[in-house]
């Protein structure tokens, strides 16, 4: 990769196009084509919930891959913009809903969250490990009981049905092939950019930050500062996974993001890896699966469907047994154990 | 656009403050004294050699004037500005910078990055979330200062992978960064060659006259050939000041580092 001269007009000459492996074409294609081949309930239920809570994983992998601080306030994020769409966007709930258009309602939701993150970020960036874990799941448990009980502003326990996308272009944008493409659309974009912040100054320092606070600060950065905006940065992935998620099941209540909710989104995150935002992706797509096809696959050997948890478990328990990496890790042990490719591999060092 | 050079761009801002002035600074670590009463006066431009055995306070003083670890009593002030009770990162945007003495680097990172990261550090595009392109112009001062210090050849390794040496230089490189004013080194030549000390010294020497130091060193040639002025500590307090010359003929400096250390 080193080039030995200078050559500051051709720096984009092996362009971007040719640095993107091979494998991401060939997903692209088969993602893009998918409607053509895949059923609407693939479509929906599979990949639909496997890009939102991709998304969500997404904003802990960025917090926990690249700052190094584990939260598990993101599943919450999520809550509270799916919440904000409901409360100040339509639902069946008239009587606390404001209806607001989507252009009102859906902005002002995502300040909210990011609000909401910036502020949880700033009380937890001043511990680190198990306390970050603690306050931050203190936080996702008060959310929740708050939720339930509160009626006058968030509807208690049945929370808000009726919350719909706009239909924006005369599309249903919750029909099945539609909201595919919604979905994998702002899941592309979200994986994109946290690639590419990953080598901006900002991602740059927040790694530094991970890495070794102490001489970030002797460089001039203030590392506290830097901890809580990458909290705002991963409240606003997390809040555009929450609001899609509210339009796939039409609704949110407190159980959305319930502690169970809330554990599985760093389940997620660490089956799929915390070293490269695919990893979430790929979590939630075996989690998914996991979930939705558990049941019968247990009845079909006759035992209690209600066991799919278990399966999910020792599945988890398998993968951070053999690659404390997620499934990220024991691919790149494969492809090391194999010749390393040429063309693709850079020593497979990821910052 | 301005030259990438950082080093030169900047003259210090007033010919009276001091570059650096403690008063009756000390730090305990619970009823250890680390360092005891210090007073320290620097000139802009001065350069100092600190002597003195372990454990004298040395790295202490350097940890108390960074920020690293807050003095316990006393006022330090940086170009007249007291900065006693400063953030780390606010004591370094105002020039000050260091280097350590175990070498704190990223080292799942390339020299080139290290260097970025602190060019970053000191400039306004700290939050920047656009990636940096190659014209960029701190990209151009980290690429110059990578060839100041005589890594250009290594520039896209990561540094996990380089010699010990390189990784002292990458230490200077990453403290010139910005636009310093003053400069603390902790021990850059422990552990060089010959011939990366030679080169050492002619990095520091070639630093811009108005850019002045403290180098905490071992290795008297070292140090008396970089400093104009030689400051001796021993357990924790300053124990006399003086010319290189003044402080190698000085009778009790040298029963202290020929003796036992207990003059």
């Amino acid at each position: 990769m080193a080039a030995v001269e200078d050559l500051p007009v051709a720096q984009g000459a092996p362009s971007w196009a040719e640095r993107i492996p091979a494998g991401y074409w060939i997903l692209g294609l088969i993602l893009l084509v998918m409607p053509a081949i895949a059923g609407d309930f693939i479509l929906f239920q599979i990949f639909g919930w496997t890009f939102i809570l991709g998304i969500i994983a997404l904003s802990l992998m960025f917090l926990a891959g690249y700052g190094g601080m584990v939260s598990l306030v993101q599943m919450t994020v999520a809550g509270v913009g799916g919440y904000m769409v409901a409360i100040f966007g339509v639902s069946a709930i008239e009587t606390i809903s404001l209806g607001w258009p989507w252009y009102i309602s859906i902005p002002l939701a995502l300040v909210i969250a990011v609000l909401f993150a910036t502020l949880t970020g700033w009380l937890a960036v001043r511990t680190e490990g198990i306390y970050t874990i603690m306050i931050t799941l203190a936080i996702a448990a008060a959310f929740f009981y708050f939720t339930r009980q509160n009626y006058v502003v968030f509807n208690g326990f049945s929370g808000f049905n009726g919350v719909l996308p706009p239909s924006l272009f005369g599309v249903d944008w919750r029909g099945p092939v539609a909201f595919y493409y919604l979905t994998l659309f702002w899941a592309v974009i979200s994986f994109l950019a946290v690639l590419y912040i990953s080598r901006a100054p900002f991602g740059l320092a927040l790694q530094g930050v991970r890495d070794n606070p102490r001489r970030m600060a002797a460089l001039g950065y203030n590392v506290t500062a830097h901890r809580v905006a990458a909290y705002s940065v991963a409240g606003l992935l997390a809040a555009v996974g929450g609001i899609l998620l509210t339009w796939q099941s039409a609704q949110i209540s407190p159980g959305t993001a319930g502690i169970g909710p809330v554990i599985d989104v760093l389940v997620i995150a660490v089956i799929g890896g915390l070293r490269h935002p695919i990893g979430p992706f790929i979590g939630a797509f075996i989690y998914v699966l996991l979930k939705t096809f558990a049941i019968d696959a247990l009845v079909a050997v006759g035992l209690s469907g209600e066991r799919f948890q278990l399966l999910i478990g020792v599945g988890f328990l398998i993968i951070v047994f053999w690659s404390p990496d997620g499934i990220l890790g024991l691919w790149e042990k494969i492809r090391a154990a194999r010749n390393r490719d040429p063309l693709l591999d850079r020593g497979g060092d990821g910052p | 656009m301005n030259a990438p050079t950082t080093i030169t761009d900047r003259l210090d801002a007033t010919g009276t403050a001091n570059a650096l002035e403690l008063r009756g600074v000390s730090k305990f670590f619970g009823a250890l004294a680390a360092m005891q009463d210090v007073n320290l006066t620097v000139r802009p431009g001065e350069r100092r050699a600190v002597l003195g055995s372990n454990g004298a306070g040395k790295t202490t003083l350097f940890n108390c004037v960074t920020g690293d670890f807050p003095a316990t009593q006393g006022t330090i002030r940086f170009f007249g500005e007291d900065i006693t009770e400063f953030p780390p990162h606010e004591r370094i945007r105002r020039g000050l910078r260091r280097t350590y003495q175990i070498s704190l680097l990223f080292t799942g990172l390339s020299v080139l990055d290290n260097v970025y990261l602190a060019s970053v550090g000191v400039s306004r595009s700290r939050f920047s979330f656009l990636r940096a392109r190659r014209s960029d112009a701190l990209m151009a001062a980290a690429e110059n200062l990578v060839r100041v210090v005589h890594l250009d050849g290594v520039r896209d390794t990561v540094v996990a992978e380089l010699a010990y040496g390189q990784q002292r230089q990458l230490e200077i490189a990453m403290a010139l960064a910005g636009a310093p004013r003053f400069i603390l080194f902790d021990e850059p030549a422990a552990g060089l060659s010959p011939t990366e000390r030679s080169e050492l010294i002619e990095i520091l020497m070639g630093l811009p006259g108005h850019m002045g130091f403290i180098i905490i060193e071992h290795d008297m040639d070292v140090a008396l050939r970089v400093a104009e002025s030689v400051t001796m500590m021993h357990n924790g307090r300053i124990f006399k000041e003086g010319k290189p010359a003044e402080i190698e003929e000085d009778e009790e400096v040298q029963a202290l580092y020929l003796g036992d250390g207990h003059a």
